[in-house]
């Protein structure tokens, strides 16, 4: 559907870029129109009315004008900032990596209802969840069933036959599970615990309050990670940016005031 | 950009392109600022060719902050007016201008060159961030002041040296977020506002 010339929208902003001396490029995601670039004018001045309304992963209600090579923001207004998410670098850095999965697995203008409610969802999630982690594979793992790329857990996708209580493959290239006596025909395919399979399988069939009530040990979180960005990698055909910031505070420990901000009050 | 025409001779065709890699330079500018050099004197393009070659060829990076210079260690940090225990973080060397103009800061500053921004593959390791962390090693700072750019990558920035500040017993702190001069309440953003009335002061006499 064509927007009109001046339209309405609800939008999660994606991310941002610069163009020029003081505009930027904002890249949208909105229920009717999908993902959308817009040119935001002068929001990179201290003065300006609209970039707190802009920031990336904050929900708003934009104005567009349509532009002859791209719309242009004429007015804006914060519906949800996420501050819980913007305070907590941990989960400020998930937030991130599931707006830039959004942008890199969804068309431009093609409606998307079901994929933003899953990412306001996503990060509504992410402001309060205790795994952070398993809310993002969760994510993931709809986020790929809502793009055409839903993996296939059941049967083995070389032979047909259903998988077995055992350690089975997974397969990035085929898109799903192979059975052990198919895996060595299967380029690229890595050893799936029977327990990893079981989390996929939760994971694809969810609700999420169901997912969230599960603890997961610390390698079979890391097996289910690597086997999804392995094939969210091989669907992408590029790595994702922000998994890299993820790992290293990862790496570097909790902070020591996790779940604070920086700001606390200073004597002068 | 558009082909050239045949009648455009070629070292003026080089020099449009050129410009045209400048930013804020579009393809009409460039022809423009092309055509204003060749009227101009010898002796007025040769001035702007050698302070190009000069920029390059003198302009260092200061070992101590990481800001741009001809002398190094730069003046700021060579001088003996500026207070020694307070570091001032900012993104870029235009930020140092921007607080200088003020006359409220006396300390010493360190340019990270950039902010951490995850999703375009920009992360910790690709800041001044080791640089900063040799300085607070060895001298004898007190006060890092955070004066990351109040938007999401400016954030990010500054939680991420929070976390690696912290536990060096040093005091962080991050500049103040509030309304700026000439702006209107009504619209100001959530977080501003929220932000603003956390800082508000007792207003004085």
């Amino acid at each position: 559907m064509a927007p009109p010339r001046l339209y309405k929208t609800e939008a999660i902003v994606l991310r941002q870029r610069r163009l020029g001396e003081a505009d930027r490029i904002v890249i949208l995601y909105t229920p009717a129109y999908g993902k959308l670039e817009a040119k935001a004018k002068g929001v990179r001045k201290t003065t300006s009315r609209m970039s707190g309304h802009l920031q990336p992963l904050t929900r708003s209600m934009v104005q567009l004008a349509q532009g002859r090579a791209s719309d242009v923001v004429a007015g804006c207004q914060t519906v949800e900032s996420f501050q819980a998410l913007r305070d907590d670098l941990d989960r400020l850095a998930r937030g991130l990596y599931a707006a830039e999965l959004v942008d890199r697995l969804t068309p431009e203008r093609s409606p998307g209802l079901p994929t933003y409610r899953l990412l306001l969802e996503t990060l509504r999630r992410l402001e309060r969840a205790d795994d952070v982690d398993l809310a993002l594979r969760y994510f993931e793992m709809r986020l790929l069933e809502q793009s055409g790329f839903r993996p296939e857990l059941e049967r083995c996708l070389s032979c047909q036959s259903p998988m077995q209580p055992q350690q089975n493959f997974f397969s990035p290239l085929s898109g799903g599970v192979i059975c052990p006596g198919c895996a060595s025909g299967a380029a690229g395919s890595r050893p799936l615990s029977l327990n990893g399979l079981k989390v996929l399988r939760l994971l694809q069939r969810g609700p999420y309050n169901e997912v969230a009530r599960v603890k997961l040990p610390f390698d079979l979180a890391q097996e289910v990670e690597r086997h999804l960005r392995s094939y969210i990698v091989c669907v992408l055909e590029r790595d994702v940016n922000s998994a890299a910031f993820i790992e290293r505070l990862r790496r570097e420990g909790p902070s020591t005031g996790s779940g604070q901000g920086l700001v606390q009050p200073v004597e002068v | 950009m558009n082909e050239p025409s045949l009648s455009t001779a070629a070292p003026v065709v080089r020099l449009i392109e050129e410009f045209y890699k400048l930013p804020g330079i579009g393809p009409k500018s460039a022809q423009r600022l092309a055509y204003y050099l060749l009227r101009m004197p010898a002796s007025e393009a040769q001035a702007l060719a050698a302070a190009i070659l000069e920029v390059k060829e003198k302009i260092t990076f200061c070992s101590i902050c990481q800001n741009v210079t001809e002398v190094d260690p730069c003046r700021v940090c060579s001088s003996g007016q500026r207070d020694r225990t307070v570091i001032c973080v900012v993104e870029e060397p235009l930020d140092i201008l921007a607080i200088e103009r003020t006359h409220a800061y006396r300390g010493l500053y360190h340019v990270l060159h950039g902010a951490i921004s995850p999703m375009d593959g920009i992360g910790p390791e690709d800041l001044k961030i080791e640089e900063l962390l040799q300085r607070l090693r060895s001298n004898e700072v007190r006060e890092v002041i955070v004066a990351s750019n109040p938007n999401l990558e400016g954030e990010a920035t500054a939680m991420y040296l929070g976390r690696l500040l912290r536990p060096l017993g040093l005091k962080v702190t991050r500049l103040a977020r509030g309304l700026p001069m000439g702006g209107d309440l009504e619209y100001a953003d959530d977080v501003t506002l929220t932000r603003a009335l956390e800082g508000r002061q007792e207003m004085e006499g």
